[in-house]
């Protein structure tokens, strides 16, 4: 127990930003600093984004002309931009860092809820198999799509793949929430093991589509297993963005209700929260954008766990702040590493998922170490 | 200026009504057909040997377990009662409180302080004086997960006394306290702190239900005592008729045997050896 509680105990940032919370234990104004801080590096790493790639373009000459030309139809660069740099920001790098940024933080997000929820620092959709699932079910559409399925895909048009993936991610929570949980008490042991196994059971499922899959189908399959956000278009953000945006605008209603189930199921009842319901929306919420960013960027791994969990020692495990810090962090935290990726072995490109895995495995590693002791594993 | 409403003035409102309460878990009966009354500004103890059936009792009052019979606060039925408006009814002090993230003292104890019609001020000077009950002022700022047990337990006490802070607001029926064994993680001048405030929260006209281990704490704070075994009501009443030597013996299965203080005059329980 002692093991854990010092590892946990919130960073001294009362250096940093002049706000000392240890007296009456107010941290409420340390993380709207930090949020205003997080703010500004979200909007910082979205201009890198767009600024920084293999060919240089005098984004400040290009970004004034954006609004206006967003939303029109308008054919040509409006004057003064050259029509190369102006398709390389408006039709490439723009839609990526924006992509970048809804799925950031719907993944962040996800993974704070998701922690609230089971009541632990370690659930995580990609680590407990929701991605997974979620992954079976775009790639189910990804391959049938043409055939068995295509009436639906017809109807669906390009919301299809995504609401396959939300459909295959509730599958798999609401399975791994009937596993992993007894009598209001969610068995770690238990949620990770299940993961596992359901890991391996859409992984060989996904296996079986890849013997019917055609040439095509089959580079939209690898896609998955490593995650990316190459190939980021306008249709992708359109079919994504509603998703992820309901969700992130319905999770701050969460927030009071994830902060009572900290006490436990029973005691957060007993000050008045409806935990059934609460457990039913935070459920829909996090398969929703799961499924979301699933479908439009596959298998970007980690950023659930590690960016909540640098949240929780900064500002503290409140989740009407942890939320919102967590949206940002996840954002911008995507979208720097999406721009390593497309600049590190340039002009080729490094799917996202390995340098979210190189750096989020070891500290998943770190977690876990610290708080052995606690989880009896 | 105060808006001051009426309630009825019918008995019931002030009172807990337990009728043929059966819980089952499986095929175990945990609790049996158990009745009683306890009426706001008393202290109830539930006494009894362990697996008797007094948490299972609590747990179900505060329509945490499912069970079969009626069981009415301030005239309703809880189980017809959203967890918002029961929230404002009573609050529930559980046995142990492990918590999930670290939170510090003083976000615990705000996760009681669910009445929105206070501001910022108010909150945090509920919360220093609920502090300050439970003996532990100027711990806001720890975390909760590096506390001791018995602290951990202070905490959580005044986290449920600033949930129903008003034994009576001035806009409805008196609240109620259940306290699953409040004192049995604590130091012997913690215990007594403790137990004096639920007494006084039950003079000031709240009810207070507690489960108690401790027979001499229970002599000395309890009003009224039930006393169960084998999930079945042994006896209950006013504290002087029901802790009686013949009766403790029966319900624990043990020689006890009740006698006064030499020093101070109260009546204690010991063990009664033969020798």
């Amino acid at each position: 127990m002692s093991e854990m509680t010092f590892s946990e105990r919130p960073m001294r940032l009362k250096n940093w930003f002049g706000i000392e919370a240890a007296g009456t234990g107010n941290r409420e104004p340390l993380a709207r600093a930090v949020i205003a801080l997080l703010v500004v590096i979200t909007a910082g790493s979205m201009f890198a984004g767009l600024a920084i790639g293999p060919i240089s373009i005098p984004v400040l000459d290009v970004l004034p002309h954006l609004p206006a030309h967003l939303f029109s139809s308008r054919e040509g660069a409006p004057a003064g931009v050259s029509l190369r740099d102006w398709i390389v920001i408006k039709d490439i790098r723009l839609p990526r860092v924006v992509l970048g940024a809804l799925v950031g933080a719907a993944l962040a997000v996800s993974g704070a809820v998701m922690q609230g929820l089971f009541r632990n620092p370690l659930a995580d959709p990609g680590i407990v198999g929701v991605s997974a699932g979620a992954g079976l079910g775009a790639a189910l559409f990804i391959v049938l799509g043409g055939s068995a399925l295509a009436p639906v895909a017809a109807v669906l048009g390009y919301y299809a793949v995504p609401l396959a993936a939300f459909v295959g991610g509730l599958i798999t929570t609401l399975l791994l929430y009937r596993i992993g949980t007894r009598g209001g008490i969610t068995s770690v042991a238990t949620l990770l093991l299940a993961g596992i196994a359901l890991g391996a059971l859409t992984g060989a499922t996904t296996g079986l589509l890849v013997y019917v899959a055609d040439d095509q189908e089959l580079r939209d399959l690898q896609f998955w297993g490593l995650g990316s956000l190459a190939g980021s278009n306008w249709e992708k953000v359109t079919s994504a963005a509603p998703i992820i945006l309901v969700m992130l605008f319905a999770v701050p209603f969460l927030a009071r209700g994830l902060n009572g189930l900290t006490l436990g199921e029973a005691a957060a009842t007993h000050i008045g929260i409806r935990v059934q319901r609460l457990k039913n929306i935070s459920i829909l919420m996090v398969a929703a954008a799961t499924g979301a960013s699933v479908a439009v960027s596959g298998g970007i791994g980690f950023v659930g766990i590690v960016v909540p969990h640098l949240l929780r020692l900064t500002i503290g495990p409140d989740h009407r702040y942890l939320l919102p810090a967590a949206a940002l962090l996840g954002a911008s935290l995507l979208i720097a590493a999406d721009t390593l990726s497309r600049t590190i072995v340039a002009p080729a490109e490094l799917p996202i998922g390995i340098i979210t895995a190189f750096a989020g495995a070891p500290f998943f590693l770190w977690i876990l170490l610290r708080r052995r002791g606690l989880m009896g594993l | 200026m105060l808006q001051h409403m009426t309630f009825s003035s019918d008995a019931s409102v002030c009172e807990l009504h337990v009728n043929r309460v059966t819980v089952q878990m499986g095929k175990t009966t945990i609790v049996s057909n158990l009745s009683f009354d306890a009426k706001a500004g008393e202290f109830l103890a539930i006494i009894g040997p362990s697996g008797s059936g007094k948490t299972t009792l609590l747990r179900a009052m505060t329509g945490e377990l499912v069970c079969s019979g009626d069981v009415f606060l301030a005239g309703q039925d809880v189980r017809g009662l959203s967890p918002e408006i029961q929230a404002e009814m009573r609050g529930v002090l559980p046995q142990a409180s492990q918590i999930s993230f670290p939170l510090n003292v003083a976000e615990v104890i705000g996760l009681g302080l669910i009445d929105r019609r206070h501001n910022k001020n108010a909150r945090t000077r509920r919360l220093a004086e609920a502090l300050s009950k439970v003996g532990l002022s100027g711990f806001e700022g720890r975390n909760y997960q590096d506390l001791s047990g018995g602290e951990q337990q202070r905490v959580q006490l005044a986290r449920v006394l600033c949930q129903v802070w008003e034994p009576v607001p001035i806009d409805g029926p008196p609240r109620w306290l259940f306290l699953d064994e409040p004192v049995s993680s604590l130091d012997i001048k913690h215990q007594y702190q403790i137990m004096q405030l639920a007494a006084e929260y039950a003079a000031r006209g709240g009810g207070v239900v507690a489960v108690m281990h401790d027979l001499n704490l229970t002599l000395t704070f309890a009003d009224k005592v039930l006393v169960m075994q084998k999930g079945q009501r042994l006896a209950f009443g006013a504290t002087e008729e029901v802790m009686r030597s013949d009766l403790l013996s029966k319900a624990y299965d043990f020689p006890l045997s009740l006698t006064r203080c030499a020093v101070a005059g109260a009546p204690i329980v010991v063990p009664f050896n033969g020798r």
